[in-house]
């Protein structure tokens, strides 16, 4: 094994288009892991470490440009009115150790199905920043999960950070799991409320392949919120559609049995998720809009 | 290859570091400093625990390779480590070679029992004190990644909630279940502090 230590970006890209079998290491949360369990041994570790604009984030006029590296840490205490939704999510990765080294690229490199930022980043919208010796592309994170660990990323590419769009209104994230701390998700339901275009969107984890939006659902919901007037009038989401949208959102999901959970058991709570998750988001939504002209 | 970095205080170097190997296992290992705990190799415990450049780790989960040029502060390097930071030389800064804890010393160290007469006691940080008199200790083996976590919360928020209490000290695992005493001796740590500061 080759330990590889690149002081700068430019040096990073260099080594991974030279060494493509090269497994970035940023955190070690997942890779040290493998490493320590003898379930990977792979010819070339590089060290994003010493790449400090990856530990950088810059917010701008429509998305937060989020360095793979920042530590959830970072994005609970700093970020938290730009990313709520994934704030939330951040607080509920393992534990304040794990919390101080991890990183979203670190979830996205290695796109196992329940990383916790992946229902945060679909309900919000983001596009991953994907760079190699060749050039930079923009992924949208939706099309970035391709199968179970597996992501779109070709072999000389690294991601350098993930572009969210700042949030428009209310976001929430719920997971399931035995207890607080350190837990992998069973599974996890991101909803963002987006007022400006009058949609909703959502991220389902842990209950398919690869993480997914319930678009059925968010289509569902868009009709009805629009054909209500909801949201122009505020009023609380009639119990039929707020059922019907649960339905819709454990229809999305593709699980699997496993030591976690079943695959019944992750379609139920991914309902309930979704019914939750939207009943605290539209309350939300209800208490900061502003008032209506002439209403009682 | 090699590995330069700074333990408690004091430069040290690694040689015949594989590219693989945990940050855990050169402090135990290479540095003969067992204070951090090896045991679930995944994170999950908190038992090896230090603090790299100030922030609590997993140390099992940091590539040796990745702590090159970096501080590192083990239990065995709390007390001092605790000391300096209630300002053991005010105004003055640490002569170098003087402070830290030497390789030699973290080695020979340990928790004897000691009686607040002795020389002995000032070996210890006020997080290590109260956790002998809150009897927060059973078998001892998740009891330095605990206190290397509880040091780095009182430094943080000296007077913490029950709940910041729980959340600092959430990804650390006591199979002893010892938890309720864990947190009477933070909790009497933070009394302690806090009366200090008065």
């Amino acid at each position: 094994m080759d330990f590889l230590r690149p002081a700068s970006w430019e040096e990073a890209l260099a080594a991974k288009a030279a060494h493509p079998t090269a497994v970035p290491i940023a955190g070690g949360t997942d890779v040290m892991v493998e490493i320590n369990f003898d379930h990977r041994r792979p010819e070339y570790l590089l060290d994003l470490n010493r790449v400090g604009e990856l530990s950088a984030w810059e917010v701008g006029q429509d998305t937060v440009r989020l360095g793979a590296s920042v530590p959830y840490s970072a994005i609970m205490e700093h970020l938290r009115a730009e990313l709520p939704g994934l704030a939330l999510a951040s607080h509920t990765v393992a534990s304040p150790q794990i919390r101080n080294r991890g990183g979203v690229g670190g979830n996205l490199g290695t796109a196992s199905p329940a990383g916790d930022a992946h229902p945060a980043l679909l309900a919000a919208g983001a596009e991953v920043e994907a760079v190699s010796v060749r050039g930079t592309r923009m992924i949208p994170v939706d099309a970035f999960y391709t199968g179970v660990k597996r992501n779109a990323l070709a072999e000389d590419e690294l991601i350098r950070a993930v572009h969210v769009k700042k949030a428009d209104g209310p976001q929430q994230f719920s997971k399931v799991g035995t207890r607080n701390a350190m837990v992998i998700a069973v599974c996890a339901f991101g909803l963002a409320l987006h007022p400006e275009t009058r949609t909703v969107r959502t991220g389902i984890g842990s209950a398919a392949p690869t993480p997914v939006r319930a678009k059925e659902a968010e289509e569902f919901l868009n009709a009805a919120l629009d054909e209500g007037g909801f949201w122009e009038n505020g009023k609380i989401i009639t119990p039929s559609v707020a059922k019907q949208f649960a339905q819709l959102a454990s229809g999305a999901c593709n699980p699997i049995d496993d030591v976690r959970g079943t695959a019944a058991y992750r379609r139920h709570a991914v309902g309930i998720m979704a019914r939750r998750t939207l009943g605290w988001t539209w309350e939300q939504y209800r208490g900061t809009r502003r008032p209506l002209e002439g209403a009682a | 290859m090699r590995v330069n970095f700074t333990v408690n205080g004091r430069p040290q170097e690694a040689d015949d570091v594989w590219e693989g190997e945990s940050l855990l296992y050169v402090l135990r290992e290479r540095m003969g400093l067992p204070g951090s705990k090896n045991a679930c190799e995944q994170g999950e415990c908190g038992s090896c625990t230090v603090r790299l450049d100030g922030v609590p780790v997993c140390s099992c989960l940091v590539a040796a390779g990745q702590a090159e040029g970096r501080e590192v502060v083990t239990v065995e390097g709390l007390a001092d480590y605790a000391r300096h930071r209630a300002g053991a030389h005010p105004g003055t800064g640490c002569a170098a070679g003087s402070c830290g804890t030497s390789l030699d010393a973290a080695q020979r160290w340990q928790a004897g029992p000691t009686d607040a007469r002795s020389a002995d006691a000032a070996e210890l940080s006020p997080i290590q004190q109260a956790f002998i008199d809150a009897g927060a200790v059973q078998c001892g083996f998740c009891t330095p990644g605990l206190l290397v976590a509880a040091d780095e919360l009182l430094e943080t928020r000296p007077s913490p909630s029950d709940q910041d209490i729980r959340e600092a000290l959430s990804g650390n695992l006591c199979r002893c279940t010892g938890y309720e005493k864990i947190l009477d001796a933070v909790r009497l740590a933070a009394a302690r502090q806090e009366e200090t500061v008065r």
